[in-house]
């Protein structure tokens, strides 16, 4: 029986690091390469050890496919295609392509320069590794070989972030990537048609959340910032450069420009500018808003919003700043922090999820009095506000992706195992399909039940059509044919193409079946009782009367005689050939039931 | 090389030179006056079907008369019938098609012949098309049942085709040609096309998408002819939803609800349980579960269709509000139950903490359902879409929904408020509206209320005015709620002041409304103090403007709040009631003198005194008639002066009054002009007063045309009299013209001119002429025959005398008279920097003007630029331009693009509105029957009924310029 095979080498039921092998008739793929952002050790890349132990990955795999630009879905790239050695076509979106090298380079400045390590992937190779890159449009097929195709969809979260459908023959296994089902200020919510792959591998982030209306978020959000802008405070808004930034640029531009605000935005460091600029180039990706009013403006094209300078953070009056990184932990926002945080007319918002032992996490957990570096003691007076802008689906929009989608199986990656058992709980109970959830290094095996495809001759198909009712796609339709198997090919033919070919002589096979029944009158009114009565059960067949006595329907002949030994049973003999077999058996079964005795 | 390249390029071009000679040859040929005659020539001499086919799309290109059509016809199946090419034969199917659609041509003639050709029919296409061609020639012989039953059972033959485009049109023929009147059909005919609701529903799960959309749509189109649909059908519609095919379950997801339309107490059972509910409520749960489908055509159809299933039980429809939040599976409360939370509570703050959405109470695990059967959070989903047009529909299927069930318009409230931040403005503003709409069910809650006034900042005037609308007609529910919303409204104020009349007016109605609020809160806004006496605030300020109407308005109905002013406030009440009447109500002030109370007690307050007024002195006017002629032109001058003023302190009536003033300041013209000596005396001597009378007679002309198509409200009544006073200038004018002018032969024109338009007035105004006893009309008509017969200069004695003796007409006031105006907001005039551009170049002005009681302002409105140099512009603003806010009011923004030639320095130029008018369009003609107009027309040519001209409505804005030379 044909098989998928899955083995998660990250992300099983884990967040980050995700890289997952799937292995579907005879080819071998690998979606993301991610790294893991809680360790700094070997385990934070995938163990490609797994794959291969010696001789090259790209012996074992047809195939990577990176679904949007986060490192914990493509950070191990270079690592992975440089170092360990893989020289295949790695496949990713046009806007993943864009921003995914700025990212890698980030990341490996912040561990080589800032961290001090070494045996780390260099920029030569981080622009190694992106020349084996092969971009791919929306909903464009990409042929990777004669069987292998894939074929991106649109997800949401992150710009350039895409689900990828990989099929060969019959069998289809949709990857999701990370997704997002309700739209944001930026992009638009993801989309999928009904393909009904075999396999929907699905992240599971929120698996046990359902999330409120984003519009109350951004409301809270902007109030907030309005109301300290209008007191005269300044606004702190820790964020990674990517991402949740831009959807928070957006937020804040549009109100400043529809409330006519005058108050300066200012957004640090140089990553985002570059960044930025493929924003406002790939229009096409986000949302129906931004589309549909970029010939008139670029809504990337900041008004509002300009660079920061260190300077500006001791200008008096009102400001909002976007400040890197997003936890407070180093860097511009912290130097910021500790500039505003004694004013309690100033307020950081922290729009995402802090780590523990982090600024932010302290500050968040309510915490008022922080312990700098050099035993300083920081009081914060300042207003500390929580606003989550995530852009993972939540459970309803799992739920409604696997709805679209209509999968055979699904397979739980990118979240925690306790949250997932209730999600895959869930959906075996609703969609009534097998779901499953693999750790890391656990195979999980499905198995298939792919429809064959046969040749058919056109003259066999069109005769076959034309007999009976049209043709329906709810009811299966018996033919009959012969099927050839040769040379690794099917074929259908009518039998006496396949007689021919096969250089064979015909034989005719011939049900016979005799039934009893106990009728006292003569031979002849018999047969006419029984034509009566088949005359009037089957109307849709014709039903004759022969001058000899017997009765034929279609080509089934009934013919009638007395019973040798007692007069009042007669013995019908009822005869078909093989073709008829189904017509055949039901009227002896018919028959056997006995005429009905009002005839007369 | 190139040489012979050259060469060969000429040797094409000439080739295909002769290709054009030949074709326009052969079109000459089609022009002969038989049509059918030439095509049948033309189609014989056709050697390949290329050439047929270019012949026939030629022959398409021309209308054919209705005689021939029949001949051609003929001439098309003739063809057809010896015609081996597919392609050619599907345009012959075609053109039999649109040749049947000849208005005046009856087809019967052709059915059976259009129905032989489906016979020996083996192309797909053209069997397609002929059966288009069929539906064509049904449609134009509807009342033909046996025609149309040929035609059913010819359909129903051929729905077994194996071309989906076959079916297609098969059911899309029976759809508009199936027998409706069920019952009727007689037993003959009905074998065939037996039941054409069976038939198409056996379509339903046709294998090609297609087909089934088109046999839903059929079915659809027999619900619209008047067929009951049956109910059986509702299980297979059901099915359908989940159709793999958008356009499938769009039209699916009608047909369900036109039966949840039919059957709505119908009862259903629900599949895997043994309840059993109302078919509306399944419907009701079916689409919206639609609302997440994946095709937004659908969302959108299926939203549409929500706000009109009124019917649905009130426990279904508050499921679509519902979605139940968790949070690591534990129950979490929604934004909105927390802000109602924390306001009981009494504490106003949200979100401080990180905790503060800390999720609550554990869920049992098995009672989540995470894909929910029926209607549960169907909006919630819908408001929240990607697409901005599902976003529409969804509010637009809301407001619907909230308008027939007040309950669920008070939960629908949250999520109406939060479609006030949507990113687009369409939204925005169609939720503001929406909520307006359903303002009589709710009451805001505090916080709900301080995220509508938030809105108040957004830079869109037509967001703020459809904002300053909801807020004249909501319910507050405490005292700080319309404390926030005055503190609110007044900083919208100071950003934005042009928005100074809406926001008098919004807190007008906010202060009746709410009495028992505000009154709490006078000390506070009028920063009374119980000992010391306060500074007297300034009386021009807007703001405390603003404050004292709301405070007025709310004093209105509530007694004891006059109590609580301090002395200026009673002053400035006095001021305010006589500058902006129209906001401050009447008060009675205790132990004052009672400013504005009626002196005489006697009159009812229904009764406006102002109006009484009006009366009054228009009585005084109309029966002082026959005094001498000094004391009627006193009177007259104060009874204008009088009216003038009362327009200026009574909006209500401003109409009105200036209405009366114009009239009576025409009939002063007249008296003053008649009083002249210049008559008795010789003509030349009296040049100046010469020049002073037909001034008069020219400025009363212009004050009619004024007074005919500034006013909304003008009934015939009046239309008769401005007319009766303009054809008085006119002979005016002709007097004049006769004792000023030299010889007669001018005089000649205009005395016929003249006559002819007594005899139109005659004409258009004949039911009104019993009511004008005495009147120079009356007297004038009366002297008809003498007048045709007589010559010019007898003409004009006449004239001269009857004007003198006829009476002045009483103008009878209509009920509700509004005149036109316009108000220039946008530029306001008072930059000083002009606006540079480099001459030959245009620059764009931005136009923003309000309108007022102007009836169809897209055809009137134009805008008039004046150069310092006299040049002047006339400029039609886009019919887009336009909008609509509230009945009688329109607001023009527009742009008007200047340029000039190079200008040394800046100077102003003036823009202005205008009123466009044409006595053609003149509402006494439009009103005489169509007969007797058009015969009237033909009679005589009438120049006068064809005047255009332009009344200027709104006051000038200058607007400083300066063209630079453009540099080199």
């Amino acid at each position: 029986m044909p098989e998928i095979k899955v083995t998660p080498l990250g992300a099983g039921q884990d967040v980050g690091r995700s890289c997952i092998l799937v292995s579907i008739a005879g080819k071998n793929v690998m979606l993301d390469c991610g790294m893991h952002m809680g360790y700094n050790d070997d385990r934070r890349f995938p163990d490609f050890s797994y794959i291969t132990q010696n001789g090259r990955l790209t012996d074992f795999l047809d195939c990577v496919i990176i679904s949007h630009f986060h490192l914990d879905h493509c950070g191990a790239l270079p690592y992975f295609s440089e170092m360990v050695g893989y020289d295949g076509p790695i496949y990713m979106t046009h806007p993943t392509k864009a921003i995914c090298p700025i990212l890698l380079e980030d990341y490996r400045k912040i561990t080589v320069d800032k961290k001090g390590e070494t045996n780390f992937f260099t920029s030569q190779m981080i622009k190694d590794c992106m020349k084996k890159v092969v971009a791919v449009h929306l909903h464009q097929t990409v042929q990777v070989d004669e069987e292998l195709e894939i074929k991106a969809y649109y997800a949401g979260h992150v710009l350039g972030a895409a689900m990828f459908q990989i099929k060969v023959g019959c069998e289809s296994v949709v990857y999701t990537g990370d997704y997002n089902m309700t739209p944001d200020r930026h992009l638009g919510a993801a989309w999928i048609d009904k393909c009904r792959p075999d396999l929907l591998i699905t992240e599971s982030t929120y698996a046990t959340t359902i999330r409120d209306s984003k519009r109350c978020r951004e409301r809270d959000f902007l109030k907030k910032v309005h109301e300290t802008v209008e007191r005269g405070g300044k606004v702190l808004i820790p964020v990674f450069a990517l991402g949740r930034a831009q959807e928070l640029c957006i937020l804040l531009e549009t109100f400043w420009e529809r409330m006519n605000l005058k108050a300066p935005i200012y957004f640090s460091t140089g990553l985002t500018e570059k960044a930025n600029h493929y924003y406002k180039l790939f229009i096409t990706w986000t949302n129906q808003k931004i589309r549909k009013t970029f010939v008139q403006r670029n809504m990337f094209e900041f008004k509002h919003i300009k660079a920061f300078d260190r300077a500006f953070a001791d200008n008096p009056g009102p400001m909002v700043v976007f400040a890197t990184p997003g936890m407070l932990h180093a860097g511009q926002s912290l130097q910021i922090f500790r500039k505003w945080a004694g004013n309690e007319k100033n307020m950081v918002i922290m729009p995402g999820y802090c780590v523990q032992g982090t600024v932010g996490h302290k500050i968040l957990s309510g915490q008022r009095k922080l312990e700098m570096e050099g035993r300083q003691i920081l009081e914060v007076k300042m207003q500390v506000e929580y606003m989550s802008f995530s852009a993972h689906a939540d459970a309803k929009g799992i739920m409604q992706l696997i709805r679209q989608a209509e999968p055979r199986n699904v397979l739980l990656v990118h979240g925690e195992a306790k949250k997932m058992e209730f999600l895959k709980q869930k959906i075996e109970q609703e969609f009534h399909v097998s779901c499953y959830m693999p750790a890391n290094g656990e195979t999980t095996t499905i198995f298939t039940n792919p429809s064959i495809p046969v040749d058919i001759s056109l003259g066999l198909l069109k005769r076959e059509t034309a007999i009976g009712l049209l043709p329906d796609v709810k009811k299966p339709k018996l033919m009959h044919g012969t099927l050839i198997m040769k040379d690794n090919s099917f074929r259908l033919v009518s039998s006496e193409q396949a007689l021919k070919e096969l250089g064979l002589a015909e034989h005719q096979l011939r049900f016979t079946c005799r039934v009893h029944i106990q009728d006292p009158r003569k031979e002849h009114e018999t047969v006419l009782r029984v034509y009566n009565h088949l005359k009037g059960v089957l109307k849709d067949y014709s039903v004759q009367h022969l001058p000899d006595g017997s009765i034929t329907v279609e080509s089934i002949l009934i013919q009638a005689t007395a019973h040798s030994e007692d007069q009042g049973t007669k013995v019908l003999l009822v005869s078909w050939t093989y073709q008829d077999e189904e017509l055949g058996s039901y009227l002896t079964s018919l028959l056997k039931k006995g005429l009905p005795q009002s005839t007369s | 090389m190139a040489a012979h390249l050259k060469k060969r390029v000429y040797e094409e071009f000439t080739k295909v030179v002769q290709q054009h000679e030949d074709l326009s040859a052969k079109k000459l040929r089609l022009t002969k006056p038989s049509k059918s005659a030439a095509l049948h020539v033309d189609l014989c001499k056709a050697t390949s079907p290329a050439d047929a086919l270019q012949y026939l799309l030629q022959f398409a290109r021309k209308p054919v008369e209705v005689e021939s059509v029949e001949g051609v016809v003929r001439i098309l199946l003739e063809h057809y019938y010896k015609e081996n090419d597919a392609s050619v034969r599907l345009k012959i199917a075609s053109l039999l098609g649109l040749l049947s659609k000849t208005a005046g041509f009856s087809p019967d003639c052709i059915v059976d012949d259009a129905i032989n050709t489906l016979q020996n029919e083996k192309s797909h296409q053209v069997l397609a098309q002929l059966l288009d061609t069929l539906l064509v020639i049904g449609t134009k012989l509807t009342e033909n049942p046996s025609v149309r039953m040929r035609l059913v059972e010819v359909a129903c033959k051929h729905l077994t085709d194996s071309s989906h485009g076959v079916r297609n049109k098969c059911l899309q023929l029976i759809g508009c040609l199936g027998p409706v009147e069920k019952g009727v059909a007689k037993e003959a005919e009905s074998q065939a096309a037996k039941d054409v609701q069976k038939i198409i529903g056996d379509h339903f799960n046709d294998q090609d998408p297609r087909v089934r959309t088109a046999a839903i749509k059929a079915m659809l189109q027999l619900h619209e002819r008047g067929l009951k649909l049956q109910q059986a059908i509702y299980g297979q519609a059901c099915k359908l939803l989940a159709d793999d095919y958008e356009q499938v379950r769009s039209a699916a997801v009608q047909l369900i609800w036109v039966l949840s339309q039919l059957y709505p107490e119908s009862i259903v059972p629900i599949p895997s349980s043994n309840e059993e509910i109302r078919l509306v409520d399944d419907a009701f749960g079916k689409i919206c579960h639609m609302v997440s489908d994946g095709s937004w055509v659908v969302r959108v159809q299926a939203a549409k269709l929500l706000g009109s299933m009124q019917q649905v039980s009130s426990h279904f429809l508050e499921q679509t509000l519902d979605k139940k939040l968790m949070s690591d599976l534990r129950r979490k409360r929604t934004a909105h139950e927390r802000a109602k939370e924390l306001y009981s509570s009494g504490e106003f703050s949200s979100g401080r903490k990180w905790g503060d959405d800390a999720p609550k109470e554990e869920i049992d695990t098995g009672a989540v359902n995470l894909i929910e059967s029926g209607a549960c959070g169907a909006f919630v989903h819908g408001l929240e879409d990607e697409m901005y047009e599902v976003r529409i529909a969804a509010v637009e299927a809301l407001c619907m929904l909230a308008q027939s069930s007040p309950s669920f318009a008070e939960k629908c409230l949250d999520f109406l408020v939060d479609m006030f931040n949507d990113e687009i403005e369409e939204v925005r503003l169609q939720s503001i509206h929406t909520m307006r709409k359903i303002s009589n069910n709710i009451t805001l809650r505090e916080d709900q209320l301080d995220t509508v006034l938030a809105v108040l900042e957004d830079s869109s005037r037509d967001i703020r005015e459809a904002l300053h609308e909801l807020l004249c007609c909501t319910n507050v529910s405490t005292k700080e709620g319309i404390h926030l919303a005055l503190v609110e409204l007044l900083k919208n104020l100071t950003k934005y002041p042009t928005d100074r009349e809406s926001i008098w007016k919004c807190l007008k109605f906010l202060g009746s409304r709410h009495p028992t609020l505000v009154l709490p809160l006078v000390p506070e806004l009028l920063s009374t103090h119980p000992f010391f006496d306060t500074p007297e605030p300034d009386m021009d300020d807007p703001a405390y403007i603003a404050v004292l109407v709301l405070i007025f308005n709310a004093a209105k109905s509530c007694p004891t709040m006059p109590a609580l002013f301090s002395d200026h406030t009673f002053r400035h009440y006095a001021y305010l009631r006589d500058s902006l009447s129209h906001l401050v109500p009447p008060l009675r002030l205790p132990g004052r003198k009672l400013v504005s109370s009626p002196v005489s007690p006697s009159i009812t307050p229904h009764e406006d005194p102002s109006q009484q007024f009006l009366h009054q002195s228009l009585e005084r006017v109309y029966n002082l008639q026959h005094l001498d002629p000094q004391g009627i032109q006193e009177l007259l001058e104060f009874t204008i002066r009088d009216l003038q003023r009362l327009g200026e302190l009574q909006s209500e009536l401003a109409g009105m009054a200036d209405f009366t003033a114009t009239y009576l300041q025409c009939q002063l013209l007249l008296i003053k002009a008649l009083q002249e000596k210049l008559w008795n005396v010789a003509a030349p001597l009296y040049l100046k007063q010469n020049a002073l009378a037909s001034a008069a007679a020219k400025q009363i002309v212009e004050e009619t045309y004024k007074m005919e198509f500034m006013y909304s409200g003008v009934e015939n009544k009046q239309v008769v009299i401005i007319h009766h006073m303009r054809l008085q200038a006119k002979a005016l004018q002709l007097i004049v013209t006769a004792r000023t002018a030299r010889g007669v032969e001018p005089l000649f024109g205009m005395c016929e001119k003249f006559l002819q338009e007594v005899d139109s007035f005659q004409r258009c105004f004949i039911s009104e002429l019993p009511r004008m006893q005495g009147s120079f009309v009356d007297k004038l008509l009366d002297l008809m025959p003498r007048l045709v017969t007589s010559k010019p200069s007898e003409v004009v004695k006449i004239l001269q005398t009857t004007l003198r003796q006829s009476t002045f007409l009483h103008l009878p006031l209509p009920e509700r008279l509004h005149r036109a105006s316009a108000n220039i907001i946008e530029p306001t005039g008072e930059s000083d920097n002009p606006l540079r551009f480099t001459s030959g170049l245009v620059v764009a002005l931005d136009i923003d003007a309000t309108l007022e009681h102007v009836q169809d302002p897209q055809g009137t409105v134009k805008v008039q630029v004046l150069y310092p140099d006299g040049q002047a512009q006339l400029i039609h603003p886009k019919p887009a331009d336009f909008r609509n806010p509230g009945p009688g009011r329109h607001r023009l923004i527009t742009q008007v693009y200047l340029s000039h030639t190079a200008w040394t320095e800046p100077c102003q130029i003036e823009v202005r509105l205008l009123l466009a008018y044409n006595s053609n369009r003149s509402k006494a003609t439009a009103k005489v029957p169509k007969s007797t107009w058009n015969e009237s027309m033909e009679a005589l040519p009438q120049p006068e009924n064809g005047i255009e001209g332009t009344i200027p409505f709104s006051k000038p804005v200058k607007v400083y310029i300066m063209p630079k030379p453009a540099r080199r």
